[in-house]
């Protein structure tokens, strides 16, 4: 038996800069640093060890769509410990919007071959934690996401999904696609050995027409979502701040009532 | 005028805040139409009648507990085909934002997600939304299908207004993707007594300055205090001080109180995604140079073993 795992990993600007908006009003990713999405490291080591724990021989892809840097997150995830990469790299995908980058990730996944994926919880720019449901419906296979523990036996994978209401635990059937969270578990640090190895493993570029989609299906242009502004959030203006010396707890208070929150 | 369908959040018929804040928003953009699934549905009738539903598309069925996201997919596009609303409306819960996505990509439109404002506009409703750990606010609009925006809690006044609230039966076919996901068991979180995290109007938190769960004790007097709710930093909740439900920030609740209290947190910028669009923000934090104190509208510099049981005799002392 073989398990063909792909890991999707978003290149995102590094959430510590000072990020910002360009013209078009997409993000401005020269400005900031970019980097693997720190969520999508949880993925990452989550099918390592999914391949780890498995009697099956496992192959772990690790695929992105994105600009010529995001090679150094494919670079990062093979350092890792992942096999091999795909980079979906096309000008033409400029300022795709959810729906679109689910298209580009769904036909990449279909063509790499899978029989489960494993995304991140959220992407640290977006942030919307939409692309793997919409991945699900993309490719008709059980969404089982936001899992905080994860294992695959037998052909079915399980998880536990920490829900605002209850904890659930939920069961599919391979294919599928994953999400996991930050609470499965750190994602190990790449070792010396694992960055020298990383530099043989091999790295496929594919373009849009590599997937058959059309240039109009993705892109700017054609995204479902229009952002008419983006606007600094003014500064917040300067506070009170005291220094505690004995009386903080109730000038906080005389603070608070002042506010009327008491 | 239009329809907007508002997706019901609910608990065994009891519908939970952000749900009536939906239909305050619906009603700028449309008449609302309350879409409520699974078991107690038919109970909600009465309160989403009171918030501006004129009508309340119910049904109950085992697939909607019994699997995860696609049977409530299935349903909204049911509805939406009986409906043609003008938009669709969805609490931004975890749940909420997959299940807007997919019935998105169903309809051919394009999704929003975790708007804090909406707004009738020419081209459709217009969607504020608060990006990058809110450092901007955006103003997006779907510009292809039926527009659905997922809306984050907080984000509007629930307001009363009367309404005819009939109860419909919706008739859904469930997809043959409905079953894929079978949830095998489920613990419902235990209830603290408290306020909901993300609808509380005050959330009390703290971070790795707590220095144990113990400790813990003195946030949730001072919350007990103020009628509020608990919130945590990721390093607490790592430290495994207090349950992950309570984290605030970008991997845990996002939350937009009237008031937020940080205790021995240091401000993040992972924290502040989930913090900052509170209206009032109060940190106690010993070290004058966090930087949370660049967000607050009032800061002690103090130790919060100090400072926090101090606050909470005087609150309770000018309560009575
Ligand atoms: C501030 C901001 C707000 C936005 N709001 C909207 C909006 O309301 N509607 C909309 O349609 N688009 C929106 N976008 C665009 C959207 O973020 C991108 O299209 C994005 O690629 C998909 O969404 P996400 O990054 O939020 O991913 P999420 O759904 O948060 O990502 C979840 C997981 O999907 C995988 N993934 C996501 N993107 C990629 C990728 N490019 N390559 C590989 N794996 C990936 C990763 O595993 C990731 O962990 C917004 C973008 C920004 C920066
Ligand atoms: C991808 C990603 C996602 C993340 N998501 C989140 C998230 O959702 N939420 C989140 O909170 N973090 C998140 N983080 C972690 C975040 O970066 C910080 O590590 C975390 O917020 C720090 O928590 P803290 O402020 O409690 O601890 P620290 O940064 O250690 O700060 C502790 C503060 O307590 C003060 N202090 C100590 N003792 C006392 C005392 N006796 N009295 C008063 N003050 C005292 C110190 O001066 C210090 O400022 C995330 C990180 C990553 C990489």
């Amino acid at each position: 038996m073989s398990l063909r795992i792909v890991v999707t990993v978003k290149y995102v600007p590094d959430a510590t800069g000072d990020r910002h908006f360009a013209d078009d009003l997409t993000v401005d990713r020269d400005d900031v640093d970019g980097l693997l999405s720190e969520l999508d490291e949880y993925a990452v080591e989550q099918a390592l060890q999914i391949s780890e724990n498995s009697d099956d021989d496992v192959e772990v892809t690790v695929l992105t769509v994105g600009p010529v840097d995001a090679k150094d997150a494919l670079r990062k995830a093979l350092s890792m410990g992942a096999d091999k990469a795909i980079h979906v790299e096309d000008d033409d995908l400029h300022g795709t919007d959810a729906i679109g980058t689910s298209l580009v990730l769904a036909k990449a996944v279909e063509k790499a071959g899978y029989d489960l994926v494993v995304s991140g919880m959220a992407s640290t720019d977006g942030t919307m934690g939409v692309v793997p449901a919409l991945l699900a419906e993309r490719l008709g296979v059980p969404q089982v996401t936001l899992l905080s523990e994860v294992s695959v036996e037998g052909g079915v994978v399980k998880g536990r999904r920490d829900g605002d209401s209850a904890t659930e635990q939920l069961e599919a059937s391979l294919p599928a696609v994953v999400s996991v969270t930050d609470q499965s578990g750190e994602a190990r640090y790449p070792s010396f050995k694992g960055i020298m190895a990383a530099k043989k493993k091999p790295v496929q570029s594919w373009d849009l027409s590599d997937l058959d989609i059309d240039e109009d299906e993705v892109g700017l242009e054609n995204a479902y979502t229009v952002v008419e502004s983006a606007t600094e959030r003014p500064a917040r203006t300067a506070g009170t701040i005291v220094k505690d010396e004995g009386e903080g707890g109730k000038q906080l208070a005389e603070f608070l009532a002042g506010q009327k929150f008491i | 005028m239009a329809e907007v369908l508002v997706y019901v959040d609910h608990v065994d018929g009891a519908v939970r805040k952000p749900t009536l804040e939906l239909l305050t928003l619906a009603r700028r953009v449309g008449e609302p139409v309350a879409v409520a699934l699974g078991g107690g549905a038919g109970d909600t009738a009465a309160t989403l009648a009171e918030h501006g539903a004129v009508k309340v598309l119910t049904h109950e069925a085992a697939e909607y507990a019994d699997y995860l996201v696609v049977p409530k997919v299935d349903a909204l596009q049911a509805a939406v085909a009986a409906v043609s609303p003008a938009a669709v409306l969805v609490p931004s819960s975890a749940e909420g934002k997959e299940i807007a996505a997919r019935l998105a990509l169903r309809l051919g439109s394009g999704v929003i997600t975790d708007a804090v404002d909406l707004e009738a506009g020419d081209e459709g409703p217009v969607a504020t939304q608060s990006v990058f750990a809110a450092a901007f606010t955006t103003k997006s609009r779907v510009s292809k299908g039926t527009p659905v925006i997922t809306v984050k809690p907080n984000s509007a006044a629930v307001e009363a207004a009367p309404a005819a609230g009939a109860v419909e039966a919706l008739s859904v076919t469930f997809s043959a993707a409905a079953t894929g996901t079978k949830v095998t068991s489920r613990t419902p979180r235990e209830s603290t007594g408290r306020p909901e995290l993300t609808e509380a109007a005050i959330v009390v938190s703290g971070g790795r300055g707590v220095n144990g769960a113990e400790n813990f004790a003195i946030i949730e007097a001072l919350a007990d205090s103020l009628g509020a709710a608990v919130g945590a930093s990721r390093a607490a909740v790592d430290a495994g001080w207090y349950p992950h439900t309570n984290q605030v920030g970008q991997t845990g609740k996002s939350v937009s109180p009237q008031l937020y209290i940080a205790s021995g947190i240091s401000g993040a910028i992972q924290h502040r995604a989930g913090m900052q669009t509170s209206k009032t923000i109060v940190a106690i934090n010993k070290d004058a140079e966090a930087p949370i104190f660049e967000l607050v509208d009032y800061g002690v510099v103090g130790d919060l073993f100090d400072v926090v049981p101090q606050l909470t005799e005087e609150v309770k002392t000018r309560k009575g």
